[in-house]
């Protein structure tokens, strides 16, 4: 059974926006990536990171698994996730600097 | 005579070349090609989330080199390495500001 994008932005939704994570208002760039994870859930069988090189071992890829243990600290820090995938309110009302995101993955957890 | 549609452009003749390791499901990525294509530059990349075996990891060896965290896009320009999708250092790397 396949999910839809739009299935998996209200699934997603509905469990992240109560922790004040909210998707991005740009709905072009944030399908595209619903539609990425649903890919890589398909070539690998985990919803991996779709800006991050997956292993295809569910285990090392554990924390990169979306949402990743990064975005937390990446929304407090930069208002967004290293995707722009999840963001604060803030960051949607153009109240946050809309600063790249970098990448805060340790290069030692790429498993390969 | 040459046919002024074959040319290559001029703004294209005096430009450092440009490499982009991507990542096809990365927006960042696919951001960074469209403004280049936007711009008329000529860029080579190779996506490596679809490279496989040995083939991806010599590439990410290569990635590695220029870009430790080993992160996409590394857009390379010339001898310029820029680590993600930063519109102002590809502009400045590329002559076009």
């Amino acid at each position: 059974m396949s999910i839809t994008a739009q299935q998996l932005y209200d699934q997603m939704r509905k469990v992240q926006e109560p922790k004040g994570y909210y998707f991005n208002t740009d709905r072009e760039r944030v399908f595209e990536l619903l539609e990425a994870l649903i890919a890589n859930r398909v070539r690998y069988g985990y919803m991996g990171c779709p800006c991050r090189l997956l292993s295809g071992d569910r285990d090392a890829d554990r924390d990169i698994i979306c949402p990743c243990v990064y975005s937390v600290p990446d929304i407090a820090e930069y208002g967004s996730c290293y995707c722009n995938l999840y963001v604060s309110k803030e960051w949607n009302e153009g109240r946050t600097p809309r600063d790249y995101v970098p990448e805060r993955r340790p290069p030692e957890k790429m498993a390969f | 005579m040459s046919d002024p549609e074959s040319l290559t452009p001029a703004e294209n003749s005096d430009r450092p070349d440009v490499k982009i390791y991507s990542l096809s499901t990365c927006s960042h990525c696919k951001a960074a090609k469209k403004f280049l294509g936007e711009c008329t530059i000529k860029y080579d990349f190779v996506d490596v989330d679809l490279l496989e075996g040995d083939e991806r990891k010599a590439i990410v060896e290569d990635v590695r080199k220029f870009n430790p965290r080993c992160s996409f896009p590394t857009i390379i320009i010339g001898e310029k390495v820029i680590v993600g999708f930063k519109e102002t250092e590809i502009k400045e790397a590329l002559g076009m500001e």
